[in-house]
């Protein structure tokens, strides 16, 4: 090894992928995903959600300025994160699930550095042509014409990069605002930098890196590897049938010695990855099926079924292998692994569901003066002072009262209060969607127990109610 | 060992042998790498020019100073100026702003209270403790009793002019007699008004003594605490009558401020702390929750500003 170490380099360049364009219910599949995952992410954050006057109206919005999570009806403070780390569990099981089900579907399709990729690679044929027309280009020496279409590509890349980093803030902030804002140079320099570096990720992840981060940066297919088993869906090309390859002349020729494969080399051709699905699974296969359409068409081509590659389950292949006929796809979701991690998945959403439409929108956290505990007043009583917290979670102001329970003869003020006005309740107005502060002093009778657990009771006094209460104690001297 | 005397060099990095051999393991004399190296030099030059640059060297009584004549004292006055700075036009806003205007103004107010709550960590803490609930002999500032009255302006002027400072006219002054020491009272009158306070402020019921008590009350104490024992504030004489006790309420207590007097002082403040600094006690004592109203008929120039200390504190 110590010999080889200098002659020997640990990099390996990449090797060109041009994919060739293919047609066919995956490819489709694959246009529906992509037109459906780009939609909900460029126009997400322009739709408009009307939460009255004292709330913003932006349906999604995560307002980190204000520590405020907006989701359609859905408003969720910081103290309330568990919702969202209740939603990053359910991504988590949600892929066990898929992955355990149909493999590495989320690769295939639905990863966004798989739907640029593919938006960079129709660009690049849309610009470059095709397959052999993009070799071809790549292998002439630079000219004029070459550095202007290349030129022109990394243009529109750019471009649709800039539209991908551009649209990520606006989930952070009033999207019509915060655009004109960034136009007219006035917005936070944190939405330039993020836009820039955003805007540099999708160009060289889509433009350049492309199949390399799902091979060498994500730890994702290892992870992948892991969960798959013997009866998850995977991309099979199905040797038992295809071997031993060869030309549709030659099998004629020589009947009974070729299988269905024709060794044309369009799975190669069209794969995103560059990889040669025949080989069997490999860690760049990403599943997106794209050569499943390419053989089909070819086997139609030839008169063959389809089917030569296709997904198909471990267990299945060696069934198909002895001789069974292919099963149907469907019958391989149905098993109890997935229905474990669906249980899981929607006993977790159902959870939230309930928790989240039984959680209450007014909240009271009272904290007891310590230095003094006690005043002892001129008339004899024992005052104690309480700061008192009220938290209206609704974004419209609420009418409050706080009163007390639990001490005998106690009264209560604010210190916006004389203790002549004390009395049995403290009303006050809670601004929408704020943290309401009153400093109160409850007296009573210095006759009683030197520490008297009471409630802090609150109750909104709107026609929608509701209400919550705190146990504090009552300090006397001995 | 390797033989020394000749260099044997590795074919496939080139590189020379170190001449250390264990189980067939050789030692290659790899160089450091360049970038490391220059990063090395970078650092040592980097190193002399922040030891000229700033403090470093111990000499044998001082030290280098530094090109630069940065210390971390200097730093600190620094930004100690600077926070005087930035807080020099709020100091100001209220050292011109009359005490009993500043409820006027919520916001200077709030900003009164806290920078009062500051001072008076500083320079009241040693007597009133750190909750300003006093102790024997030093009045608790967060109950409703009041020697002096507890309004913004008498708050004020207690804190300006102080208590019982011999070599000032205006410093507030209650001279109780020593009515037991002085023998003004003999010890069975003392023991019989001691009984009346007793019996007013509603400790004791009322008994021989107490009755006895009553007309040597009225004698010698009602000209400063009043017939009922109520106190009078411009006196600065206490209530008998109610719970609060500044030397305690208990017989004994009672006895020894009768037999001795009490003769608690506090310091002027007027020519200690500036202006603003003094209306910021003022405003967070009168913060503590027995603040009282200004009181409006005695001083009608400031009815307006009374009026609005009112509207404030009776919201």
């Amino acid at each position: 090894m110590l010999m080889l170490a200098g002659t020997t380099d640990l990099y390996e360049k990449r090797k060109g992928v041009y994919p060739r364009a293919v047609d066919g219910f995956y490819r489709r599949l694959k246009w529906a995903i992509m037109a459906i995952t780009l939609t909900i992410y460029w126009v997400t954050p322009w739709i408009r959600w009307d939460r009255g006057p004292y709330a913003p109206d932006q349906a999604v919005l995560i307002d980190l300025a204000h520590r405020r999570f907006y989701m359609f009806s859905i408003e969720i403070w910081p103290q309330e994160f568990y919702y969202v780390a209740g939603l990053l569990v359910m991504a988590g099981i949600g892929l066990f699930l898929v992955t355990s089900a149909v493999g590495r579907a989320w690769c295939g399709y639905a990863c966004p550095q798989t739907v640029w990729t593919d938006l960079y690679q129709h660009v690049e044929r849309f610009i470059d042509g095709d397959r052999n027309a993009q070799i071809r280009l790549a292998k002439a020496p630079w000219s004029v014409g070459k550095l202007a279409r290349r030129l022109f590509k990394w243009g529109v890349w750019l471009a649709i990069a800039f539209a991908t980093g551009g649209a990520w803030i606006f989930y952070f902030a009033d999207a019509p605002t915060l655009q004109q804002a960034f136009w007219t140079g006035q917005a936070a320099p944190v939405a330039y930098a993020t836009v820039g570096v955003l805007t540099a990720t999708t160009f060289v992840l889509g433009g350049f890196m492309r199949e390399q981060v799902c091979i060498y940066m994500c730890p994702w297919p290892r992870i992948q590897t892991a969960m798959l088993d013997e009866k998850s869906l995977v991309v099979t090309y199905k040797d038992w049938r295809g071997e031993k390859r060869g030309s549709v002349k030659k099998a004629a020729a020589h009947p009974g010695e070729y299988g269905d494969c024709v060794d044309c080399d369009q799975c190669v051709a069209v794969c995103p990855t560059g990889i040669d699905i025949r080989n069997g699974p490999q860690i760049g296969c990403i599943t997106c099926a794209l050569c499943i359409d390419a053989c089909d068409k070819v086997m139609a081509q030839v008169g063959r079924s389809r089917g030569l590659i296709d997904y198909c389950t471990e267990d299945d292949a060696q069934a198909e292998r002895q001789g069974a006929a292919p099963r149907p796809m469907m019958k391989s979701l149905l098993r109890p692994r997935t229905i474990a991690y669906f249980t899981v998945w929607a006993g977790i959403g159902l959870a939230m569901l309930f928790a989240l439409g039984s959680r209450t929108r007014i909240d009271v956290a009272v904290q007891q003066d310590r230095n003094p505990i006690f005043v002892r007043l001129s008339d004899g009583a024992i005052r104690n002072a309480y700061t008192v917290k009220i938290r209206n979670m609704e974004a419209r102001p609420r009418p409050m009262a706080v009163s007390v329970a639990g001490i005998d003869g106690a009264t209560l003020w604010t210190d916006a209060m004389a203790r002549e006005e004390a009395g049995a309740t403290v009303a006050t107005t809670v601004p929408a969607d704020s943290v309401a502060r009153l400093r109160v002093y409850v007296a009573a009778p210095a006759a009683g127990p030197q520490r008297a657990d009471f409630d802090f009771v609150l109750r909104a006094t709107d026609k929608e109610g509701g209400g919550d209460r705190e146990t504090m104690s009552f300090e006397r001297p001995e | 060992m390797a033989d020394e005397s000749k260099a044997q060099i590795d074919a496939a990095t080139g590189t020379q042998f170190k001449g250390h051999e264990w189980d067939g393991i050789q030692e290659l004399d790899t160089p450091l790498p360049r970038w490391w190296l220059w990063t090395f030099y970078a650092t040592i030059l980097f190193a002399i020019g922040y030891t000229i640059a700033y403090p470093a060297w111990p000499m044998i009584s001082d030290y280098t100073r530094g090109a630069m004549g940065w210390s971390s004292r200097g730093a600190l006055v620094k930004e100690l100026a600077a926070r005087d700075a930035a807080l020099a036009p709020i100091h100001k806003a209220i050292a011109d702003t009359p005490i009993e205007q500043l409820p006027g103004n919520a916001q200077l107010m709030q900003a009164a209270v806290e920078g009062g709550r500051a001072a008076f960590k500083v320079h009241c803490v040693q007597c009133h403790g750190s909750g300003a609930a006093g102790s024997k002999g030093y009045p608790n500032l967060n109950d409703d009793d009041w020697l002096w009255g507890g309004d913004l302006t008498t708050i004020e002027k207690t804190i300006i002019d102080g208590v019982r400072n011999p070599d000032h006219a205006e410093t507030r002054q209650s001279m109780m007699p020593a009515f037991g020491r002085d023998q003004l009272l003999t010890p069975a009158q003392v023991n019989d008004v001691v009984a009346h306070v007793r019996t007013i402020s509603r400790q004791d019921k009322p008994g021989a003594a107490s009755q006895r008590g009553a007309p040597v009350f009225a004698d010698n104490c009602a000209v400063c605490h009043g017939p009922a024992g109520q106190g009078i504030r411009s006196l600065g004489a206490p209530n008998l009558t109610d719970g609060i006790w500044l030397y305690g309420g208990d017989a004994d207590a009672i006895h020894a401020t009768v037999q001795n007097s009490r003769q608690g002082v506090m310091p002027r403040w007027g020519d200690k702390l500036d202006k603003a600094t003094i209306r910021m006690l003022a405003a967070y004592v009168h913060s503590l929750g027995g603040g009282e109203a200004a009181p409006a008929p005695e001083v009608p120039a400031v009815a307006d500003a009374a009026n609005g200390v009112q509207s404030q504190t009776g919201q």
